[in-house]
């Protein structure tokens, strides 16, 4: 399939980006890496009259260092975040999850602001983010504003984002040394989404304990009992039944094998973390 | 060591310009004045056309079935008792029978504007009940497919040999209901074709990523009603067919018509998601299988009902009773059983009609019946690779005429088996299941084998009565001036390397160098008729014909030679790319250049041939020469997460003379990954509605080389009695064992459980699912 007519504009700032948004009427996309925007445009399953191409918008691809935060702009790609392993101190798991996005061609693509803003269940970011307490900054026509990560996704593909704000960038706190995190996704095929994937943060220098479970059919689930079992008795916490039973209070609607699928995720995922 | 002819592993000369991107395809073309077709395809898996509006100012871009004046439907006749014939119009005409069926065509510049304007076409459709499951189908007593028809069925085949007398009293008895999911073929490029009317040769020029190009024309010309001196056919480099371009299309005719009525240039290029939802026609069988054993396993009789979703339409020309015939015929597989009652359903359902995806029936009767020989090695408590040994035809056997009344050349199935065995390592993977894994997954081994029926020609294709039956398969050879080699064949390689090949056998009769050998293919205009490249049969039909007719060159090259050298015929030979006589020796260029420059060197009795000849080929038995392999495979299973692992895999295959050692590793190891597919990952899955539910490559699952894991290749080399060189054909073997490998390592890793898997694919849900059920069973 070939998508159908539309426009397009390429911002030379963020404010020009808005304005664009703004005088759309939410008949104007962004796009930024493309990879998921691009398939649904050739499906014509999104039909935007223009696209607002803020790829190259300099403001939005730094990585800053801010004492105890990364501050990752929209725009960075997963491959930058992913190439940066071992040089940025508290984040590894930031960028252990990037070089586990899908494919590298599309690594070097998509970026995270992208992701969080197309909100598929089954991405790797809007779960990673969650787990570690990240913040999102945005910025639309009424000004800057901030949205914790873990309620920025409303539901499958639908955010809190208005139609003419734009996803500036991600703040992640920085994990201390203390600090032990698992990720864990399970792909039929390599790069494919996962059928089930689960994320946990626990930070005992900063009382962290968090984890989730993704690839569920809205956003992220939180299973904060288990965390905090975890956290207070470590492997022990870990056990087969307990995943189930976390499994089956934060996602009952799910069958009896993909209650299964979900709570060995999330069993590998915590015994990831207690095993570091 | 060979370097050039026969068992040479020369690298493909083709891979120059495949590798390097510089392949000519469809895609690549681009004529002045071209126009791009784009088709307007049902959403609707069965309805009745009540009528459809063109969309206003653009009727003139739109064209639906009332518009094709003078193009006729697709018909194809068999004679093969009950089959029944169907007809499918290139744009539905008052029916539509599964979604993704053609129902108007748009015409434009570009393929995004053409889409533009199919979108705004109104299409009025009364919707029918679907018939979505072949079972249900096959009984339905008021919906109907097709009006004409008293039933849903395409044929209905019985075999009886023995069965009564040999099942009796059998001691073992073991039922199973198997079943291969429906899939599609997904080659790399999908349909594409481009026409063009071409003045100065008063020809219609039809160019198509077809295996079949001359096929094509004859179909052309019959469905356009024109004379087939009028249409030229070109297959270019195509992106892989696998039987899914062995046939004529509809978008072939409909892109055909609109370039012979405007006399214009037109090109369609299917899309992903086109052949994901039209292109969804293979591999869908059900069996219902009961074997008789006696109490060491070795079999004694089979009883089989198998069912096969033929879809909407048969196709031109195979017909869809190839593939019930293929089943009937080859289920027995390589074993010695004396008993056997076949019945074969072929059901029309509302999907895409069923086509030969490489390995034909085979790759499903190899599943069902490997499943069947583990279950009776299971049930008398005995290994499977010896229950299977056991009962495997003895290479002291051969010549060996199956229980299906097939013929089999030449092999020793045993002797494969137990190389895949030793190969694999079995006794160690026995061991090592003992001792169970760190990480808590289940190890299985498994085995199977098969044997490959390839060219197959005239008597087996008449048998049936289809409308285009394969004969003496031609290639025209001739030495150029200046002592190279051309080789043209009707034949054409889309992936099997041929243009290497068909050289080296060149070389092998001739002694020409490969380099100066040119190996020409694919169009209609300038290579000798053949029904094309299908069932393993070109190195056999177009080698053999190769072989003959370099043999014909050879002996005029050393008449000549012997004229020039001034000696008798008797004493020279041709050897080393010379022409050897007692006192000296002549080269091929110099006889050559006698004939093209210097004619007065000739002798006056000269062949008036000359250096160019036309010579047809058969094998001395035409049912077919028979490959064969032994694949064995271990798998790891995640209990907790239904996941499968390959951990290793093993292939013995015995294809008779080798041309190529490495284009015959390439064809096995293409196979085996396909056949991966089809095991693990691949489903074209319907709802009741007979909506397809996997449209794009995010739901339907294809192996990547992360699941493809390296396969070990050995072969063994049983020459064919019957053909040049003992050559076979084995291209689509790789593809037929892996559901039936893989899924016999996966039941023997959860034999414990009680578990028995015989459903493709093989997914998590699968294995999850069955071992809860088993479970449960159990329970006290």
């Amino acid at each position: 399939m070939k998508a159908a007519a539309f426009d397009y504009t390429r911002p030379r700032d963020v404010g020009e980006a808005i304005a664009a948004l703004a005088a759309h009427d939410g008949a104007a996309k962004l796009l930024a890496g493309g990879q998921s925007l691009g398939p649904m445009l050739n499906l014509r399953l999104a039909r935007p009259a223009l696209l607002v191409d803020v790829s190259r918008l300099g403001e939005l691809k730094e990585i800053t260092d801010r004492g105890d935060v990364w501050r990752i702009g929209g725009a960075v790609t997963h491959a930058a975040i992913e190439d940066r392993a071992g040089t940025m101190p508290g984040a590894e798991m930031l960028c252990a999850v990037a070089g586990g996005i899908a494919y590298r061609a599309v690594r070097n693509r998509g970026t995270i602001g992208g992701s969080l803003a197309h909100a598929d269940p089954a991405a790797d970011w809007p779960l990673a983010l969650a787990a570690l307490g990240a913040e999102i900054e945005i910025r639309g026509r009424a000004g800057p504003r901030r949205c914790a990560a873990d309620a920025f996704m409303k539901g499958a593909f639908a955010t809190a984002l208005a139609e003419d704000e734009i996803i500036v960038a991600v703040e992640v706190p920085k994990l201390s040394r203390a600090a032990r995190w698992g990720y864990y996704k399970y792909c039929r095929k390599t790069g494919e989404f996962p059928e089930a994937s689960a994320a946990c943060v626990f930070d005992p220098e900063r009382r962290v304990a968090r984890a989730f479970v993704g690839a569920l059919s809205g956003a992220p689930a939180a299973v904060a009992g288990l965390a905090e079992a975890v956290a207070a008795q470590g492997s022990a916490a870990c056990t087969r039944d307990a995943a189930l039973a976390a499994i089956a209070a934060a996602a009952s609607a799910l069958d009896e094998v993909e209650k299964r699928m979900y709570a060995a995720a999330l069993q590998r995922a915590l015994e990831q973390a207690v095993r570091t | 060591m060979k370097t050039q002819g026969i068992g040479a592993r020369v690298p493909r000369k083709e891979d120059r310009r495949f590798l390097h991107g510089r392949g000519n395809y469809v895609s690549d073309m681009v004529m002045p004045g071209q126009s791009e077709v784009a088709f307007l395809r049902s959403p609707i898996a069965h309805g009745r056309i009540r009528g459809i509006v063109k969309p206003a100012g653009l009727e003139r871009s739109v064209f639906v079935r009332a518009d094709l004046k003078g193009l006729k439907p697709i018909v194809a006749h068999a004679t093969v008792p009950s089959y029944k014939v169907s007809e499918q119009h290139p744009l539905a005409h008052d029916k539509v029978r599964f979604v993704g069926e053609p129902v108007a065509m748009t015409i434009a510049r570009t393929r995004a504007e053409a889409e533009d304007i199919a979108e705004k076409i109104e299409l009025d459709i009364e919707e029918l009940p679907a018939l979505v499951n072949a079972h249900a189908a096959r009984l339905d007593k008021s919906v109907r497919l097709h009006e004409d028809w008293d039933d849903n069925l395409f044929l209905t085949l019985n075999l009886d040999n023995g069965f009564a007398a040999k099942s009796k009293d059998a001691p073992v008895v073991i039922h199973r209901e198997i079943s291969m999911a429906r899939q599609a073929m997904v080659p790399m490029e999908g349909k594409a074709v481009l026409a063009h009317w071409d003045e100065r040769a008063d020809q219609l020029i039809v160019y198509t990523s077809t295996q079949v190009p001359h096929m094509i024309r004859v179909g052309l010309a019959q469905t356009l009603g024109i004379d087939e001196g009028q249409i030229r056919v070109i297959s270019p480099d195509v992106g892989g067919g696998f039987g899914y371009k062995c046939v004529l299309q509809p978008e072939e005719l409909c892109v055909a018509w609109l370039a012979f009525t405007y006399r214009k240039p037109f090109r369609y290029i299917e899309d992903r998601r086109e052949h994901l939802i039209a292109g969804a026609n293979s591999r869908q069988h059900h069996y219902k299988l009961t074997g008789y054993a006696d109490r060491n396993g070795r079999l004694l009789a089979l009883d089989a009902e198998v069912t096969i979703d033929g879809g909407a339409y048969s196709n031109w020309p195979f017909t869809v009773a190839l593939e019930p015939g293929q089943a009937t015929g080859n289920l027995p597989g390589p074993y010695d059983f004396r008993g056997y009652r076949c019945r074969t359903y072929c059901v029309a359902t509302n999907k895409p009609g069923f086509l030969p995806y490489r390995g034909v029936a085979r790759t499903s009767v190899c599943f069902a019946m490997e499943l069947m020989i583990d279950a009776i090695a299971r049930a008398v408590g005995r290994e499977p690779w010896e229950v299977r040994h056991d009962n495997l035809v003895p290479a002291s056997a051969m010549p060996y005429d199956n229980v299906a009344r097939k013929h089999y050349d030449s092999g020793d199935y045993r002797k494969s088996l137990l190389l895949a065995k030793e190969k694999i390592g079995f006794e160690k993977w026995r061991a090592r299941q003992k001792q169970g894994e760190p990480d808590g997954r289940r190890i299985g081994i498994g085995f199977a084998t098969y044997c490959e029926q390839s060219a197959h020609g005239t008597s087996v294709f008449a048998a049936w009565g289809l409308p285009v039956i394969p004969g003496y398969d031609q290639a025209t050879v001739r030495v150029t001036p200046d002592g190279g080699l051309e080789v043209r064949v009707g034949v054409h390689s889309h992936g099997q390397g041929m243009e290497t090949t068909l050289a080296q056998i060149a070389h092998e009769v001739l002694g020409i160098e490969l380099q100066r050998i040119r190996v020409v293919h694919g169009d209609t205009g300038t290579t000798p008729y053949s029904t094309g490249t299908y069932a393993s049969r070109s190195i056999v039909m177009a080698g053999g014909a190769v072989a003959n007719t370099c043999k014909e060159l050879a002996r005029r090259l050393e008449a000549i030679g012997a004229h020039l050298m001034q000696c008798a015929v008797g004493s020279v030979r041709l050897e080393g790319g010379q022409i050897v006589g007692p006192q000296r020796a002549v080269t091929i260029r110099e006889v050559a250049q006698a004939w093209y420059v210097r004619p007065e060197l000739l002798p006056p009795d000269v062949h008036l041939g000359g250096l160019e000849a036309t010579i047809g080929f058969r094998p001395k038995v035409d049912t077919g020469v028979f490959s064969y392999a032994s694949h064995a495979a271990v798998v790891a299973v995640d209990t907790e997460m239904g996941d499968v692992e390959i951990l290793d895999y093993v292939i013995v295959e015995d294809c008779g003379t080798l041309v190529n050692p490495m284009v015959v590793d390439g064809q096995t190891l293409g196979g085996a990954a396909q056949g991966i597919g089809t095991a693990m990952y691949e489903e074209s899955p319907y709802d009741a509605n007979g909506q397809p539910l996997a449209s794009t490559l995010a739901d339907y699952m294809l192996p990547g080389p992360t699941e493809v894991p390296a396969m070990r290749i050995h072969h063994m080399e049983t020459p064919s009695p019957y053909t040049e060189f003992g050559i076979k054909g084995m291209g689509e073997g790789g593809a037929i064992a892996p559901p039936a490998v893989l899924f016999n390592a996966v039941n023997d890793a959860l034999r414990d459980f009680g578990v028995e898997l015989t459903e493709t694919p093989l997914t998590p849900r699968r294995v999850l699912e069955a071992l809860a059920k088993a479970k449960t069973k159990v329970a006290p």
